[in-house]
């Protein structure tokens, strides 16, 4: 049976930064559990006061059943945790790092073999290597071995997104996907507002407060302005002209097209002929006009407003 | 429109071992140039070069006029350099940091107080001048960042994943910032692992072991890969090698 995480009413200060402002939420067993947000939203002190590293200042939390303040010693050994920093040893090479981890917890790397064998054998023909010398994308798979080898219920990856190539990253989330069937459940934070269409769930999180929890679909359906994709050869102007254009509500540069959002109006069908319209007046060239579809990003934004 | 950055295979080698690879490219005036790589394509060694901090092994390139190998000194007077590791003291003010890096630049008193009063109204916190750096939150800072690494007006700006990490409000204002440079006829030259940033960008160079494998616009390379997106576009050049 796999765990669940249960998070209640959890605040954390640091002087006066209001790190974690009453943030609840449950995980299901199993679930891989996006914690979505900026850097300096809280993502790592959740993350440290989950792995029984630092003490709330109010709330409760119990990971696996188990209560993560007077549990702690029975719940370290459930847990597995990469921080968002690289933390092996970098003197000592591949094989020995996974060792002392195994020997830490009491295990050896025979014993659990089976589970790690997947993401290190990746990197064992490396083994002799300093951990130090390996390439991001290598440390990143080495380091998720280590938080393994101890067979945890729960692992806790903290931005394992940030530092490594596209390549590298897509690797890491099909791990991820392979270590779900083995039933482990997974939080993981990301500043990254695409990698959250890679989880069952998302929690968005920003300046210590929980502004939504969803699966990645919900998250986007609940978005009610009408998007528009535009593009011309001037962008900078485009999306000031835009701002001045009737019944926008905002425009904003995304990716290669600037984002116009419009309120939402009674008689949509004619918004493209008036926004062509509008750009030829204003004497655009080389226009693109799409509608859009609303991304996590757009959401989060709304949120950040509310 | 003239080339700002020319390579002409441009080569370095460490030993043995060739980190980069007679690359050849230009980058025009006002424009915004991703270059991108996996980890260890060669990234950081041709931008160390392009910056005038490592002498190339053969080949040329000029940055700004300048040749990077005969004169990295008037190179590096010309250009722009931000990266979200190192951007401003956080023990200064806002205040002295940019009297700090107008004071490196070369610039004189009168034209550090004249460029510091048109910043902070550009970026609205003439009020907060005095405030500490390190206490101003991160969505702050990288406007801030960005706006020092320009105060000496330099044709060419080196941004290094400029808003990872950053809340999706601050990225687009702050992507706002570069379109209004690059309109101002500044070069970007952005090197980032993340894709959407990528789509910001006019043109895009992928890196793979030190060569350039694809170069153009990101609508054309999605094209070329068919692929919806950069990220899978990034994928088929990095997989097939």
């Amino acid at each position: 049976m796999a765990a669940n995480i249960e998070i209640s009413g959890i605040s954390k200060k640091f002087g006066t930064v209001r790190a974690l402002d009453n943030v609840s939420f449950n995980i299901h067993p199993g679930e891989i559990f996006g914690l979505i947000g900026p850097d300096g939203a809280g993502k790592t002190t959740l993350f440290r006061i989950l792995a029984t590293l630092l003490l709330p200042d109010a709330g409760t939390a119990r990971v696996a059943g188990l209560d993560i303040v007077n549990d702690y010693r029975t719940l370290r050994l459930k847990l597995g945790y990469m921080p968002g920093k690289f933390s092996l040893y970098q003197d000592l090479t591949v094989e020995e790092n996974l060792q002392f981890f195994a020997s830490v917890f009491g295990t050896t790397i025979q014993e659990n073999y089976d589970l790690v064998a997947p993401i290190y054998s990746q990197i064992e023909p490396f083994k002799k290597r300093r951990a130090g010398a390996l390439s991001g994308g290598m440390k990143q798979k080495l380091a998720l071995s280590c938080a393994l080898i101890h067979r945890p219920e729960v692992l806790l990856l903290d931005e394992p997104g940030t530092g490594v190539d596209p390549v590298s990253r897509q690797e890491f989330w099909e791990m991820l996907g392979t270590l779900r069937k083995e039933g482990i459940t997974m939080l993981v934070s990301t500043p990254n507002m695409d990698e959250a269409a890679l989880c069952d769930r998302v929690a968005l999180l920003q300046e210590g407060r929980i502004m939504a929890v969803d699966t990645p679909e919900g998250v986007v359906s609940a978005f009610r302005y009408p998007l528009w994709a535009v593009r011309s050869a001037e962008m900078h102007r485009l999306i000031e002209d835009l701002r001045q254009f009737e019944g926008a509500a905002d425009c904003y540069a995304f990716g290669s097209f600037a984002r116009l959002k419009l309120y939402p109006g009674n008689d949509e069908s004619g918004t493209e002929t008036r926004i062509r319209t509008y750009l030829d007046q204003k004497g655009h060239r080389q226009t693109e006009l799409l509608p859009a579809r609303a991304t996590i990003e757009d959401c989060f934004i709304e949120y950040m407003k509310q | 429109m003239a080339a700002v950055i020319t390579t002409d295979r441009l080569t370095r080698k460490f030993g043995s071992f060739t980190a980069v690879n007679e690359i050849s490219f230009e980058v025009m005036q006002g424009e915004i140039f991703g270059f991108l790589g996996a980890n260890g394509a060669g990234k950081t060694t041709a931008l160390r070069m392009l910056t005038g901090l490592l002498t190339p092994s053969s080949g040329a390139a000029t940055v700004a006029g300048f040749d990077v190998w005969r004169h990295p000194e008037m190179v590096k007077k010309r250009i722009g350099y931000m990266s979200q590791k190192f951007s401003l003291y956080e023990e200064l003010s806002i205040r002295e940091n940019i009297r700090l890096f107008g004071g490196i630049y070369g610039l004189s008193r009168s034209a550090i107080r004249t460029k510091t009063d048109d910043l902070l109204r550009k970026l609205d916190i003439t009020g907060e001048a005095d405030k500490l750096v390190g206490s101003l939150p991160l969505g702050w800072k990288q406007k801030l960042a960005f706006s020092a690494a320009l105060i000496h007006e330099p044709r060419v700006v080196f941004l290094d994943e400029p808003t990872s990490g950053v809340d999706p409000l601050t990225r687009r204002q702050f992507w706002e910032l570069i379109y209004q440079a690059a309109a101002d006829g500044v070069t970007l030259m952005v090197t980032t692992h993340f894709m959407e940033e990528a789509e910001y960008c006019d043109r895009l160079s992928m890196m793979v072991d030190g060569r350039i494998e694809a170069l153009d616009t990101p609508a054309q390379l999605k094209k070329q890969y068919n692929a919806t997106n950069m990220d899978e576009v990034f994928r088929a050049i990095a997989r097939k090698n």
